[in-house]
């Protein structure tokens, strides 16, 4: 592109072709655009002087050093967040977009963010204190951390009605659960009344029934915007919630006081969220399988009671086996002691019946005659015999 | 998000919640699972796993996502309004 701030190559009208002269309106354009690309949002420290305050809200003034000056201008909107009006001579840090006001061709700052410098020592003393007073009371003890409930379907937000995160919060829980009921409790989350407002709404979870769980917090924005959740009143009240809580302030980079004193930090209010309610789909999951498990149960105790009236047949019969087994035995001894008894299993052991021709069995020594026959039973049949005169 | 007019603060009611039907849900599967129970009982157990089965899928079919914004009357009263999610 055309180098602008070269010099023309011949300060003589006319020596150039007319096409190459440029219009005040491009010029102040191009600058504009010049300067919007290359120099991003930043921050200066200056003096402020030449202060003033129009009827429309807006304020301009400038800001200077031992060297320079530059024009400044603050919207409406922006400035009702620094609160009082500053004084020319105030030391400030400002957050400044710099640009070309065309109409005039001047290089102002639009200034979102302005912060005495004075005031920002003042308030890293008072965050240092708040720290120091919430640690000694044991506010950010790792002991106190309550866990979150495993299922919350009740969740109190507080937040801004119209802020990004109730947005995000809100779509968040719409994909994981969309069972969700969300009660929102209106609070400003920055500015003046930003303290006063969240003192309350934390306070009322605590008469709302039902609440499972509560998120606090907003988006991203400056560290003044964010400064109220350093605030030692709201880090009490959030401590005093009977139910878990999640702090969820500004972007992941972003680390207040009431990220310590919560249950939980998240990063941001959408992953506070993500935290604060199950996936539905992975439920529905776990449900499914704990009514597989049911009925396979319920199967497997029918099986297991057939089994063992199956079983108990078994032992009937089985006792009945038994019963019959011992009877054999016994009949058996019985048997065997019979059999002892008997006359054959006596002449096996070596002894003999003598007995007369006529088969009475002679038992005496009377029983004999001298000379007369008689025939002796063994085991295997009988031996003729008789009786010596002489016995 | 547009708000509709406001209604009565409806009851929230302090039924069981999920976590609890699908705990003692959980808690009846395992026991019956130990198989150290009669029948009446295994029965019994059953049926009541059965009931906290339908709550449960019940509760996870409610597909309805409600945000109501807590509003303090000045007499310190709550009522709910309800908002467009």
């Amino acid at each position: 592109m055309t180098d602008l701030f070269s010099p023309p190559a011949s300060d003589a009208v006319g020596a150039f072709p007319e096409s190459d002269v440029w219009s005040v309106s491009d010029l102040n354009a191009a600058v504009k655009a010049l300067i919007e690309q290359e120099l991003p949002a930043l921050w200066i420290r200056g003096e402020l002087c030449e202060f003033r305050s129009y009827a429309s809200g807006h304020w301009y003034f400038a800001l200077k050093d031992a060297g320079a000056q530059v024009r400044c201008c603050m919207w409406k909107g922006a400035n009702t967040r620094v609160g009082r009006a500053p004084v020319d001579g105030t030391e400030v840090y400002a957050l400044v977009r710099p640009e070309l006001y065309p109409k005039k061709g001047e290089f102002q700052l639009i200034v979102t963010t302005l912060l005495p410098t004075a005031a920002l020592g003042q308030r890293h003393l008072e965050l240092e204190r708040v720290k120091a007073v919430l640690q000694r009371d044991g506010l950010f003890d790792a002991g106190r951390k309550r866990a979150l409930p495993a299922l919350a379907t009740t969740i109190a937000l507080i937040t801004s009605p119209d802020g990004a995160a109730l947005h995000d919060m809100v779509t968040v829980a719409r994909r994981r659960w969309p069972g969700a009921r969300l009660l929102l409790v209106p609070a400003r989350v920055q500015g003046l009344e930003a303290e006063g407002d969240l003192v309350r709404a934390l306070g009322l979870v605590n008469r709302l029934d039902g609440v499972e769980l509560c998120i606090v917090g907003r988006g991203g924005g400056s560290k003044d915007d964010l400064a109220v959740f350093n605030s030692e009143a709201v880090c009490r009240a959030l401590a005093q919630v009977r139910v878990p809580t999640i702090s969820a302030v500004g972007h992941e980079t972003d680390v207040s006081l009431t990220d310590l004193v919560a249950d939980v930090r998240a990063a941001t209010p959408s992953a506070a969220m993500e935290l604060a309610v199950a996936d539905c789909r992975e439920v529905r999951r776990a449900v499914d399988e704990l009514a597989a498990r049911l009925a396979g149960s319920l199967t497997q105790r029918t099986r297991l009671t057939r089994e063992r009236l199956a079983h108990s047949g078994d032992r009937l019969q089985s006792g009945i086996e038994q019963l019959i087994e011992r009877r054999r035995q016994q009949s058996e001894r019985l048997a065997a002691q019979l059999d002892a008894l008997s006359p054959l299993r006596v002449l096996e052991r070596g002894y003999a019946v003598p007995r007369a021709p006529s088969g009475r069995v002679l038992r005496r020594r009377a029983d004999f005659v001298a000379g007369a026959p008689f025939t002796l039973r063994v085991v295997d049949g009988d031996v003729a015999a008789h009786a010596d005169a002489a016995s | 998000m547009t708000r509709k007019p406001s209604a009565p603060a409806p009851p929230l009611a302090a039924e069981p919640s999920l976590a609890d039907e699908l705990a003692r849900l959980e808690q009846i599967v395992r026991r019956l699972e130990a198989e150290d129970i009669d029948l009446d009982a295994a029965l019994a157990l059953f049926e009541e796993g059965v009931r906290h089965l339908r709550t449960a899928r019940e509760r996870l079919g409610d597909a309805e996502l409600t945000v109501r914004t807590v509003l303090e009357d000045a007499g310190g009263a709550l009522r709910l309004s309800e908002r467009d999610g």
